[in-house]
């Protein structure tokens, strides 16, 4: 059943979190138990999480200072789950220290570690709202009052649709927010994969499963299609590692086992 | 991956070693950020992270150069290496072996310091860096798992706000709504109710908490709603909804527009349901107010033709086409008299001491009485339990109004014709049933009334017919579909065509020509004799002065029936004189033939008409004289001309060889000799044979009329028959 608009979503940490998982991959302290249990479970059937994670962060990084180049410096950071060393907001501000950033989740622990984080900045907020409901995003409080309607802005979908399955439509909220960014903005998007690569996802799979969030692999071409009314930069949608990389990388890129990939709205 | 890149590294740093001091350090800091970096997860590009890393080198040599030896900054670059974010335990371990294999390398200490001391300083250097490293990341942990602890509390304090808002807007919502709430779990136990709802059966809130949902049986509980209910809370419907009555605290019923719903689980499994419902009680009583306005008579208080109707409907309708059905259509025969002489109001008490009597002789909930209109009533029974029924309480009806009605103190008696029909559903539809009644009870109502007449498919078919012919009269009188034909009356003395009797015939399209026996006592029902009559009438006269204007003095005087009503019209008078007027005949020319029956009951007002009408010039026959009360006042009362004796009496004088019937004879006899003692003339009707014509002629009749002279014809007969002379009818008598 539905659940009813006025109740308000609960929290339950006996239950695992995305976001906090992640933060633990990536050697931080802001997790529980559980979330690190469920961690060492899917590290067991996927030992090379840690590794595909960080060149996860390591592709944002090269795409937020890319779309600074660009001229690009405000950010909607949908998904940005633990914002923990290396985040958005501090990469960007690196590079400009003007940028404006919004974070958005709708996982509310998240959402109250973000607050304490970005507390005293003014250039920052936090918006708890669901990518289900783009609009809900679109017209926030938070975002009308950080994002300027006439600069581009920078889209970001990181590691976060490829938990978005098709029966939720993906393409069309994309495309929503898509419409509503204006010329010159861009997608900054990544998403899991099995292409190229022995698949030792279903194990995986089966670990976000049992938590509530399946993890939808998806291949290029349909990862590509989430760039419809974009242009996708050099070198397209491409292994993590492969994306206008710093220096060289042995690894195979394939096992990083996710696409990346930055497109222009023009 | 974990092990210091070999050769190059150290290859080029030895041929560096005599370069600058600052380009060792350098080259120390790549080959370190080189390491560590797979095992970080900063923001910067390794390029950045060895350019981090160099100011922390020089911290590094400027330790292994300080005197006196001070270790403890080493401490704060491991703290350094956390904060840089760099805090997988791989990273100390990889630092470790760097700073193992290549710090001295790339710094060699001052000559003064043996090579073991340097080595030494080198191992405390390690372990204080190793110190420094996990602190901060021990602190590092502290305070993240401090704030991820805050965060959550932070966010289940907002969540809790946020259910405590939305748990006081529900209880606003349930306590201030306008509709009765209640939720009770899936054993039916009421777990809460709402002000609403304990106002509306007239209770407290806290005595629902004790109650049963299985306890609000109400006997005018629609069919399925207990049924909905099971499936309800069996999860196999997720709402239902009727209109339900309950019972309030003080026994009244209080009537509900109810909606149950069924609320799940997370996971879909019920958990509760949820009544909602709203007072319609005020709305049900003006509904069933109204609807009991629409289908009951108001005098009677019995059900309307409207019931009537939507229960036949509903007998029909039922799908099962053996259904037996039975019907009684009533009549109260005489009840017109009644409202006439006693006026409306009496007429109406008696039919509501009727309606109780007809309300009495039911015997079962299959059965229903229903005023149709007037003094019309109609009983049905659904599914008779046996073939009696049915007829039985027909017998009821008609025994219930033996005994007389009392009325302001005068006992009126009033008897009911009852038509009775049994079918079943699939052999008739509704209305022809109701049509079969009707005609049936009209049977019973031809044979004298107070009586019960069982349907008849053949008396059924002829009274249609009868019907048929009715209905058709007035087009068939626009359409010109009548005709005369025309009967002389002969003088029995002579011979001579006296006069002519004009006959109506109607040539009906279907039927083929009609005598008058078929359709003037319809047209006498339904008021079209009247013109009808004059109709006849003036063609007739029309016809006579044709005859006058062809035979001059030899024209026979025309002969016309004057139907009761015709008798008793206000207008009659006028009417014929008129006719005469444009038809030129003269009055004398003219005969109207008068049954007694019209004379009777007659006012003065009528006999006066007549007398007008003699006193016009106009002969007057007295019709089928002997076959009614032969009323001999009468005669005194108005001037009639001629007394024509019917046909009945002459039919006994038929055998030639035989004297007939001798009384027959006598009552001839006597009728001719009262006629001619007042002065009247006599004429007799059916005279066949050629002996009848000799009797009556030697009873001096003056004139006859029959087959033996002529049947009825064409005017051009008798124009024929004129024309031939008186010779041949009265040759042999006459010889």
């Amino acid at each position: 059943m539905e659940r009813p608009v006025w109740a308000p979503h609960g929290i339950d940490l006996t239950r695992p979190s995305v976001a906090r998982m992640y933060d633990y991959y990536l050697g931080g302290s802001h997790n529980f138990e559980v979330d690190r249990a469920a961690a060492r479970t899917a590290l067991e059937v996927w030992p090379d999480l840690p590794m595909i994670m960080r060149a996860n962060r390591a592709f944002m990084r090269r795409a937020v200072r890319f779309a600074v180049d660009s001229g690009i410096k405000q950010f909607l950071d949908i998904g940005s789950g633990i914002p923990t060393f290396g985040n958005v907001h501090e990469v960007a501000r690196a590079a400009a220290p003007d940028a404006r950033v919004v974070y958005v989740d709708h996982d509310p622990v998240a959402i109250a570690h973000s607050e304490a984080i970005v507390a005293d900045d003014d250039q920052t907020s936090v918006l708890q709202a669901d990518l289900l409901k783009p609009d809900d995003i679109i017209g926030s409080e938070a975002v009308q009052r950080l994002i300027d309607g006439g600069e581009p802005v920078a889209l970001m979908l990181v590691a976060l649709l490829h938990f978005v399955g098709d029966q939720d439509s993906p393409r069309d909220i994309v495309a929503r927010l898509r419409d509503a960014l204006p010329p010159g903005s861009c997608l900054i998007l990544t998403h899991a994969t099995n292409e190229g690569y022995a698949d030792p996802a279903d194990e995986e799979r089966d670990v976000y499963k049992r938590m509530g969030s399946p993890l939808i692999m998806r291949t290029r071409q349909e990862v590509l299609s989430f760039f419809d009314g974009f242009e996708v930069v050099d070198p397209g949608v491409v292994f993590y590692s492969q994306w206008r990389p710093d220096a060289a990388d042995e690894e195979d890129p394939a096992r990083y086992s996710g696409y990346a990939g930055f497109g222009l709205k023009r | 991956m974990s092990q210091v890149p070999p050769g190059p590294w150290a290859a080029s740093a030895a041929r560096t070693d005599d370069g600058s001091a600052d380009d060792g350090i350098r080259r120390f800091a790549a080959i370190w950020s080189r390491v560590i970096d797979p095992y970080t997860a900063t923001s910067m590009t390794r390029a950045e992270l060895e350019e981090h890393l160099l100011p922390l080198t020089r911290r590094l040599a400027a330790i292994l150069e300080s005197v006196p030896f001070d270790v403890r900054p080493a401490k704060d670059i491991g703290r350094a290496m956390v904060q840089a974010h760099c805090t997988d335990p791989q990273v100390l371990s990889q630092s470790l072996t760097v700073i193992d294999a290549y710090l001295l390398l790339y710094r060699p200490p001052a000559e003064s310091l043996p090579p073991e001391a340097a080595r030494g300083h080198l191992a405390r250097l390690q372990h204080a860096f190793a110190a420094g490293f996990a602190e901060a990341l021990r602190d590092r942990t502290l305070a993240e798992q401090e704030a991820i602890a805050h965060a959550s509390l932070a966010a289940q304090a907002r969540a809790e706000r946020a259910l405590h808002a939305s748990e006081a807007r529900f209880r606003a919502l349930f306590e201030g709504a306008a509709i009765g709430i209640g939720i009770s779990d899936l054993e039916g136990n009421i777990l809460d109710v709402n002000e609403t709802l304990a106002r509306m059966f007239g209770g407290r809130v806290e005595e629902f908490r004790t109650r049963n949902v299985n306890e609000f049986m109400h006997p005018d509980d629609a069919p399925h709603v207990w049924k909905q209910y099971r499936e309800l809370i069996r999860g196999e419907r997720d709402h239902y909804r009727f209109e339900k009555p309950y019972f309030t605290h003080n026994g009244s019923a209080v009537w509900t527009n109810l909606t149950v719903s069924l609320i799940r689980d997370q996971n879909g499994t019920p958990q509760y349901q949820v009544a909602m419902m709203e007072d319609i009680t005020e709305r049900k009583l003006l509904t069933d107010r109204l609807r009991y306005q629409a289908t009951h008579d108001p005098l009677t208080g019995l059900g309307n033709r409207a019931l009537f109707f939507e229960r036949l409907a509903e007998a029909f309708d039922s799908g099962d086409e053996s259904t037996r059905l039975g019907l009684c259509y009533l009549d109260l025969d005489g009840f017109k008299a009644v409202n006439d002489s006693l006026g409306h109001e009496a007429g109406d008490r008696l039919l509501v001491a009727v309606a109780e009597r007809f309300t009495g002789c039911l015997t079962g909930r299959n059965q229903l009485v229903a005023r149709m209109g007037g003094d019309e009533f109609v009983a049905l029974v659904v599914d008779p339990d046996c073939p009696e029924e049915v007829a039985g309480l027909a017998r009821r009806f008609l025994a219930a109004l033996d005994a007389p009605v009392r009325i302001d103190g005068r006992e009126l008696s009033v008897t009911v014709s009852i038509g009775l029909l049994e079918c079943t559903a699939a052999s008739m539809k509704a209305a022809q049933m109701v049509q079969a009644a009707d005609i049936t009870l009209y049977r019973a109502k031809a044979q004298g009334g107070n009586r019960l007449a069982v349907f008849d498919a053949e008396a059924n078919a002829r009274e249609i017919t009868r019907y048929g012919l009715t209905t058709r009269l007035p087009a068939a009188l626009e359409e010109g579909e009548f005709f005369l034909e025309y009967q002389p009356l002969v003088a029995l003395g002579d011979g001579r065509v006296m006069g002519a009797e004009a006959l109506v015939r109607w040539r009906h399209p279907q039927q083929g020509v009609l005598g008058p026996d078929r359709f003037v006592a319809l047209a006498e029902q339904t008021g079209l004799i009247v013109p009808l009559g004059y109709w006849v009438l003036e063609q007739a006269c029309r016809q006579a002065r044709a005859w006058q204007l062809e035979l001059e003095q030899g024209a026979p005087r025309i002969n016309v029936n004057l139907s009761v009503r015709q008798a008793r019209n206000p207008g009659l008078v006028n009417d014929v004189a008129r006719i005469l007027k444009e038809t030129e005949l003269d009055a004398s020319s003219l005969h109207l033939e008068i049954t007694e029956s019209a004379l009777i009951g007659a006012e003065d007002q009528a006999l006066d008409a007549l007398r007008e009408l003699t006193d016009m010039g106009i002969g007057l026959a007295l019709d089928d004289f002997g076959t009614g009360y032969s009323n001999l006042s009468y005669l005194r009362r108005i001037p009639v001309h001629t007394l024509k004796i019917d046909r009945s009496f002459i039919s006994g004088l038929q055998h030639p060889d035989a004297p007939g019937n001798p009384r027959d004879e006598k009552i001839v006899a006597g009728l001719v000799s009262l006629a001619h003692t007042l002065d009247l003339a006599v004429t007799v009707e059916g005279v066949e044979t050629e002996l009848q014509a000799e009797r009556m002629r030697a009873l001096q009749c003056e004139t006859a009329q029959g087959w033996y002279f002529a049947r009825p014809g064409p005017p051009d007969r008798i124009t024929a028959l004129c024309a031939a002379g008186a010779d041949r009818w009265t040759g042999g008598a006459c010889a």
